[in-house]
């Protein structure tokens, strides 16, 4: 049995008398690909925000391997391991590849800003580990050849792999992709379907993620959790999810109200 | 301090607090429906306050003529200079938009000192005489800038709230894809509310000429500033806002005043509005607006 | 595999050291063999003085990518401290009788001092500023100037010691700012705005800039890293002040004014908001040009603010964009082109 990294307990959130997320519990082990879906505006990006600390919740705990996150910031949860991908790519697009890298290495750096203006030695040693670091993490995405490319002006494609190479810079134990396949050809699905696989078999995270593609979701997920006007309608295997009755209805039935 | 002075100088703040109101209404507007602080508004006053002195000095226009004509001229300047500068940038990052308007600023300020000389123009008061109740007096000028004002603000709120240009101004600052899928023209609504604003910048620089009588090339931009700040207290976006904003500003300037402080005048209005920010960062009418994630 | 020339790094801060001695050297030449006048030695500490101010600005604007507009008043604070620590000195009577080497002990001191006290007001107007965002900022930063400025006009005695003389200004201060030491505060200030954007803590203001969401949710400390460059950038204003206050030898409040804050603006989105190379080039030209164009001083600020106003519209990123001068880059470019050439020519 392997451990729990993430749990969330009953998670509410409440904006104005409006309820995105009313009732949230998930958990995901370690190696576990875990999948969130749910039709439009069912609340899926708003649980991202809940478990990355942008939104606080109203109501519920978010547990990340045994520690509640309570009163936890953006910046404090990055810190304990949870990382993310957003949904419109938000990447650091002056600046190149390499660069982006690096920023997310910049909490496993120590030297001081004394030590960079004055170029000591601790800043010669760290900054040529986190650098080769970084190169490799890059190469394990094929992206090595791109270090020296303004983000911004990479194709779509890889600006979407460089978002997850930059949050697997911060060494996390969490990765949350918000829809990593939007935008993409059957190919490049493909081919992310792999690299999700790669991430997890290599680097021994849990993940969770957001996808409105049900090849990829129905591919390679363990686990799958249902939402639905902000509640939990369904969890379980794809293949119980794909003749679970009620998800069925979520989903064709507010397509038959339109 | 007597109870007279203290109500007299209440008198003087409400006087120039309308000036800043009407003036911070501009700054509130644009900035409600562009995002953007327009800098060039301060100077905007400037232009309209010369406007009214060389119609008054040298065509000897009655005064009321020169009033119409310093609103139409501020207009029109309003409305050019969105056009040419603002409207090219409008997809820009917002940061270019503001030097921009810094830009915009600095050159009419400094092509006014070219063209009108560097010293201040005076010229005698447009309204004369005054009245007193009690023992304090009271200047027919104050009476007649904030009557000016109040009207101009009750129309600007009826203008918003009951007509159909309103609702589009309204619709373009609440969701500018939003209102433009709905038919509502942007670049007509823009211009139109950088007109109404300037046009009040023009009622305004008449009334600042009722308090002040004489005009310089930098007399916008403090005005514009603290206007700005007045804006900014009341909670920028918000037209009741920009109203309380600018009578508190007003007052508190006359106060100080009265306190023998008024070399302080400009320090203290700083100094409250970053106390202020620090507590309510939207100002007391303002709402909050988060980026969404 | 094609192998690459490429200067080691070392090598290339030996290669720019030495090219920084022979500008001096030359320029040092000049101006004891009066090629270079007096006059002209005056504008080159102006230069060194704006070049200063671009620079640190660019580092609020260009990097951090905020709009701070109160840089004068940091400068203005940096002047009046040092000004006032270099009067309780013996400065003035060492430098007039010629003994320049003892001042420098002096000098170190004064810049220290004036450093830290702009530093300090950097905090104290940083932490409620950087809270707010963008034009936010930018007003509250207007209004800090503005208090600066009112503050020093009004205020003549501190506890009865006569310090800032008001709005009289505060004269006979000792001129302690020589070619030399401008220069190579000019260097330095270079130095340390460099060596900091390259390292992790510039990249981490870079990310702030770019995108202060994703820079939060990779763990960036985005209020320590805000602030810290703010400061930063305030301190070396300061330092700009004491150098000021050295050169020209009193000092008035009115110097201070929005107006000094909008010309350093000027000279970093002249030169390109987040080029290092041309907010240098931008404070040179913008005020050596001024110089040479004497006739037209009139027309010197409409021709700055059009500027400012066709550059947004027609080149926002400014003259140099985000160019960066190298010269490592630079000679690695040459050595290898030639090498290519002579492999085509095998």
């Amino acid at each position: 049995m392997s451990k729990t990294v993430l749990k969330c307990e009953h998670l509410r959130v409440v904006f104005g008398g409006l309820a995105p997320v009313s009732d949230f519990s998930i958990e995901v082990k370690e190696n576990e690909i875990a999948g969130l879906i749910g039709p439009n505006g069912a609340g899926k990006t708003t649980v991202f925000n809940l478990l990355t600390g942008v939104y606080v919740p109203t109501k519920g705990k978010v547990i990340l391997e045994g520690k509640d996150l309570e009163g936890y910031s953006t910046i404090q949860r990055s810190h304990a391991g949870i990382a993310r991908t957003f949904q419109n790519i938000r990447l650091f697009k002056n600046v190149s590849v390499l660069d982006n890298v690096l920023i997310g290495y910049n909490h496993s750096m120590s030297y001081s800003m004394l030590s960079s203006v004055l170029r000591l030695p601790k800043y010669w040693r760290e900054e040529k580990a986190a650098k080769a670091k970084a190169l490799e993490l890059l190469s394990v995405f094929d992206m090595q050849g791109m270090a020296k490319i303004k983000a911004g002006n990479l194709p779509y494609g890889a600006q979407r792999r460089l978002e997850i190479v930059r949050a697997l810079a911060t060494n996390p134990k969490l990765l949350l992709l918000d829809e990593p396949a939007a935008g993409m050809n059957p190919a490049e699905t493909t081919a992310l379907m792999e690299t999700i696989r790669k991430i997890r078999d290599e680097f021994n995270i849990a993940i969770l993620l957001i996808e409105h593609d049900m090849s990829l979701v129905m591919g390679i997920c363990e686990n799958i959790t249902v939402l639905n006007f902000g509640e939990v309608i369904a969890r379980g295997t794809p293949s119980e999810i794909q003749n679970n009755p009620t998800v069925i209805e979520a989903y064709l039935g507010s397509k038959r109200e339109e | 301090m007597d109870f007279y002075t203290l109500i007299a100088q209440i008198i003087n703040g409400l006087q120039t607090g309308s000036v800043y109101a009407l003036v911070a209404l501009g700054y509130s507007m644009v900035y409600g429906i562009i995002m953007l602080l327009n800098f060039a508004h301060g100077d905007i006053i400037m232009v309209g306050a010369y406007v009214v002195y060389y119609s008054i000095a040298s065509f000897a226009l009655p005064p009321l003529l020169a009033v119409i004509l310093a609103v139409i001229m501020c207009t029109i300047l309003g409305v050019a200079i969105e056009k040419v500068a603002y409207t090219p940038l409008r997809s820009a990052p917002r940061l270019s938009l503001l030097i921009t308007a810094i830009g915009i600023s600095f050159l009419l300020e400094n092509g006014a000192q070219l063209l009108f000389g560097a010293d201040q123009k005076s010229m005698s008061p447009m309204v004369k005489g005054g009245f007193s109740m009690g023992s304090v007096g009271i200047s027919y000028a104050a009476v007649v800038t904030i009557v000016v004002s109040v009207i101009a603000m009750t129309a600007l709120t009826i203008l918003v709230n009951k007509t159909k240009m309103g609702k589009a101004m309204r619709a373009v600052s609440e969701d500018m894809g939003a209102a433009q899928l709905m038919g509502i023209s942007l670049n007509r609504t823009i211009s139109f509310t950088f007109a109404i604003g300037s046009a009040l910048a023009g009622i305004g620089s008449a009334l600042y000429l009722c308090a002040y009588p004489q005009s310089s090339p930098t007399m916008g931009s403090m005005l514009g500033i603290k206007a700005f700040v007045a804006a900014v207290l009341g909670g920028i976006g918000s037209i009741p806002g920009a109203m309380i904003g600018g009578f508190a500003i007003g007052i508190l300037e006359a106060l100080v005043a009265a306190a023998h402080l008024s070399m302080w005048k400009d320090a203290v209005v700083f100094f409250v509005l970053i106390i202020v920010l620090l507590f309510k960062p939207t100002g007391i009418l303002g709402k909050k607006i988060q980026e969404k994630v | 595999m094609k192998k690459k020339f490429t200067i080691p790094t070392p090598a290339s801060y030996v290669l720019n050291a030495a090219i920084l001695f022979v500008i001096w050297l030359a320029i040092s030449m000049m101006i004891s063999s009066g090629v270079i006048t007096n006059y002209w030695r005056g504008i080159l500490i102006t230069i060194g003085i704006n070049i200063v101010l671009a620079t640190s600005l660019n580092l609020a604007c260009g990097y951090l990518g905020q709009l701070p507009l109160g840089h004068a008043g940091f400068m203005a604070v940096g002047a009046y401290a040092g000004a006032i620590f270099m009067k309780a000195t013996p400065a003035a009577a060492l430098i007039r009788s010629g003994n320049t080497l003892a001042v420098l002990p002096l000098f170190v001191v004064a810049v220290i001092i004036s450093a830290l006290v702009a530093g300090i007001f950097g905090i104290l107007i940083g932490i409620p500023a950087l809270r707010l965002k963008g034009d936010y900022l930018a007003i509250i930063t207007l209004g800090f100037g503005e208090i600066i400025r009112v503050v020093l006009t009004n205020i003549d005695s501190v506890l009865g010691f006569k310090f800032t003389y008001g709005a009289a200004g505060l004269a006979r201060i000792p001129k302690f700012t020589s070619f030399n030491i401008c220069y190579f505060m000019v260097i330095l200030c270079i130095f340390i705005i460099h060596t900091f954007m390259k390292s992790r803590h510039g990249r981490a203001v870079l990310s702030i800039r770019e995108n202060e969401i994703a820079a939060e949710s990779v763990g960036i400390n985005t209020t320590f890293y805000k602030t810290s460059a703010f400061v930063l950038s305030a301190m070396l204003a300061g330092v700009a002040g004491c150098l000021y206050a050295g050169y020209i030898g009193s000092l008035y409040p009115s110097t201070f004014k929005f107006m000094k804050s909008i010309e350093i603006l000027v000279m970093v989105v002249l030169g390109g908001m987040g080029s290092m190379f041309g907010s240098v080039l931008a404070a040179i030209v913008l005020t050596a040009l001024p110089e040479l164009l004497r006739a037209f001083s009139d027309y010197r600020m409409v021709v700055y603010s059009l500027a400012l106003v066709l550059m947004m519209i027609f080149r926002p990123e400014g003259l140099m964009g985000d160019y960066d001068f190298s010269l490592k880059r630079i000679i690695q470019k040459i050595v290898n082109g030639i090498i290519n050439r002579r492999k085509g020519n095998e």
